[in-house]
């Protein structure tokens, strides 16, 4: 068997299993779509969160990044991880006793009123939908690479697949799909990291390999030291040593982190267990499985990049292997013999370098640079599209809930039925949808770059109101509107002015305390803070029925 | 409901996520970000300790947090609801206060 039939066994396998689980939990009322029924057992629902969380950009991008960014992509893994932190200490467990369905739910009754809900609507949804297109990209890549159809096929099966169970089972056929999702992705993950850290040094758990020493086909000595060393050589940054300067990695790992408590599809995930015990537990078991992943991934970074640099490093183009030539078909390597010896010079001078390798192919291309087994390549595609689509199903949930819950039944159409509301509920997945597989085919070229901005959006304006909202109870309508439109705003305006308007002077002289724009949302969260708290000091206090909601969610008990 | 084991129960809240957040940004930021490099001349096994801080030590370091947060948070919780039942056969002469706790 090749490569190509594995693949297709793997991921209709997988696929069978989403649509069989999809069938079994059809969603028959609002509470069932929104929140599982509120009847989630902690452990699945960490596994559903794991999953939810970790998206087409933890499993594909990120590894390649770190290979390529060395210890500043420390920012990804810190930032993707600490934010689990906040959320568990500050955020889950109130908004679980609060025991509504949505984001928007708990600003909107918290800061009493309409407008405050309507703006948190507009965040969540911009937020989502930014994120969700990235996700159908994702799944197209793989699908074209690896099944060899067209990208636009590949994001048409995607959006199939994603549209049966969600339109179908709404929160409560995600959840259990994204629980059989995950299972497929870390053992996708791991095992081809298993396999090549047995192959470089000898030691089974990558964690511990990425510190030990190579074995003697790899030249011996600590695999770190020698990725050092060959990095130095060629001209490229060192590999343990930091490039940008402390306070953009400063200001970007706490961006991630406030923005991974803000992200509204994790955060909804905590209203599906029973009670507030459960929510704790299931965010501790949600960082559990979540940490699996992310202590692999520097390793198969490290892994990789040593791999990439041995084969391709001064080799002849002509005896490169097959896998070289197939991403060279999709253009994500390019090879350009500037001195003509046929030869491949991969060096830190971009003037003489000749190989231009896209950080994305690190962990699809990773099994095949290594040589492992066919099935092992075929594991990873059916893993990095259940990434992919366990995200993508979150995130179009958040849009469906938003408008059919906060938009049309809190806000506008406060006497349908549970039924129509239903109903609203599936028509709005329905069209996010079709915009969502839309844009993953036709991808507008800034796609890409906005999904890491999403973090900072979140980060600006959904966390300092949520935290502010549990823990100060003087905190009234006006600060938390006022916050948001500042922080949201402040934050959109700077990445827009540098990456969109005027991307030529984009670099560290000309950012606002040298903090570039990924990093922009953590000062954006505390624009927020201080505006909410400055304006909410000189309104009136909330009245009594609020501050009283406050005190309840503080207190333990259903 | 008693507000005065209320007070008390939020606060040791506050006491606990407050010293769980110290930790929390000392691992992270501290370790991995600001003193890297000065922990970087610490070397075990092909790790430099800044680097393995950074790349997987404040992980686990985040993790245990939560654990101990979901253990202490229980104990919290047991604690509260055994102040609040003996505060209950205390007063349960009082249909008043009887009511109170119901609500």
């Amino acid at each position: 068997m090749n490569v190509q039939i594995w693949t297709y066994l793997f991921v209709f396998l997988s696929f069978s299993l989403y649509i069989g689980i999809a069938i079994w939990s059809r969603a028959s009322s609002t509470k069932e779509f929104y929140v599982a029924g509120g009847g989630v057992p902690p452990l699945a629902n960490g596994m559903a969160t794991a999953a939810d969380w970790m998206s087409a950009a933890s499993f594909i991008s990120m590894a390649g990044l770190i290979s390529f960014l060395g210890r500043d992509g420390t920012f990804y893994l810190m930032g993707w991880t600490g934010g689990y932190v906040l959320l568990a200490l500050l955020l889950a467990p109130y908004l679980r006793k609060f025991g509504k369905f949505t984001v928007p739910d708990f600003i909107g009754d918290r800061y009493y009123s309409q407008s405050a809900r309507l703006i948190a609507v507009f965040c969540a949804v911009v937020i989502s939908f930014v994120y969700v297109c990235g996700q159908m990209q994702g799944a197209g890549i793989v699908f074209s690479r690896f099944l060899e159809v067209r990208i636009e096929t590949g994001v048409l099966i995607g959006m199939a697949i994603v549209f049966f169970y969600a339109v179908l089972g709404g929160m409560k056929g995600i959840t259990y799909t994204q629980v059989a999702q995950y299972c497929v992705l870390i053992f996708a993950f791991t095992v081809p990291a298993v396999f090549i850290s047995l192959m470089m040094t000898g030691q089974p758990i990558p964690q511990i390999g990425f510190g030990a020493e190579l074995t003697e086909a790899y030249g011996g000595g600590y695999l770190l030291d020698r990725l050092d060393g060959m990095s130095e050589a060629l001209g490229f940054a060192t590999y343990t040593e930091g490039q940008r300067s402390t306070q953009d990695v400063f200001f970007i790992t706490a961006a991630l982190m406030f923005g991974t408590a803000g992200l509204p599809h994790v955060i909804i995930r905590f209203f599906t267990v029973p009670n507030v015990r459960d929510a704790r537990r299931s965010a501790g078991y949600a960082l559990i499985f979540i940490a699996i992943l992310y202590t692999t991934a520097p390793a198969v970074a490290a892994f990789a990049k040593t791999n990439l640099i041995n084969t391709v490093s001064n080799a002849e183009y002509t005896a490169m292997p097959e896998w070289f030539k197939k991403w060279e078909t999709t253009k994500l390597i390019t090879f350009d013999d500037k001195n003509g010896d046929g030869r491949i010079q991969y060096v830190g001078d971009p003037t003489v370098n000749e190989l231009d390798v896209n950080r994305d192919i690190m962990v699809l291309a990773n099994p095949e640079i290594a040589d492992l087994p066919d099935w092992v390549i075929a594991l990873v595609v059916a893993g990095a599209l259940a990434a992919a689509l366990s995200t993508a199903a979150g995130l179009l949930l958040v849009i469906s809930t938003s408008v059919a819950h906060d938009m049309m039944k809190r806000s506008f159409m406060p006497d349908i039925s549970d039924k129509k509301e239903l109903l609203y509920a599936r028509l709005a997945i329905f069209i996010a949808v079709i915009v969502a597989g839309y844009f993953g085919m036709y991808p507008p070229a800034y796609v890409a770059q906005v999904v890491a901005f999403a973090f900072g959006l979140a980060a600006a304006s959904f966390f300092p109101a949520i935290v502010l909202g549990i823990f100060w109870k003087r905190m009234n309508k006006e600060g938390a509107i006022a916050g948001m439109i500042a922080g949201f705003g402040f934050t959109a305006a700077y990445i827009v002015y540098f990456r969109f308007l005027n991307p030529s002077i984009d670099n560290a002289e000309n950012w606002l305390f040298g903090i570039s724009p990924e990093g922009i949302g953590t000062l954006g969260t505390l624009i927020n803070a201080c505006v909410a708290i400055a304006v909410a000091r000189l309104t009136p206090s909330p009245p009594v029925e609020v501050t009283e909601i406050v005190e309840r969610i503080r207190l333990p008990g259903e | 409901m008693s507000s005065n084991s209320a007070n008390s129960y939020w606060k040791s809240n506050l006491k606990i996520v407050a010293s769980l957040l110290f930790v929390w940004f000392i691992a992270s930021f501290g370790a991995g970000i600001l003193f890297v490099d000065a922990l970087d001349s610490i070397r075990f096994a092909g790790f430099k300790l800044g680097f393995w801080m950074a790349q997987q030590g404040s992980i686990l370091v985040f993790v245990a947090l939560i654990l101990v947060y979901i253990r202490l948070m229980d104990k919290l919780d047991a604690q509260y609801a055994s102040d609040n039942a003996d505060e209950i056969t205390a007063q349960s002469n009082s249909a008043q206060t009887q009511k109170e706790v119901n609500q």
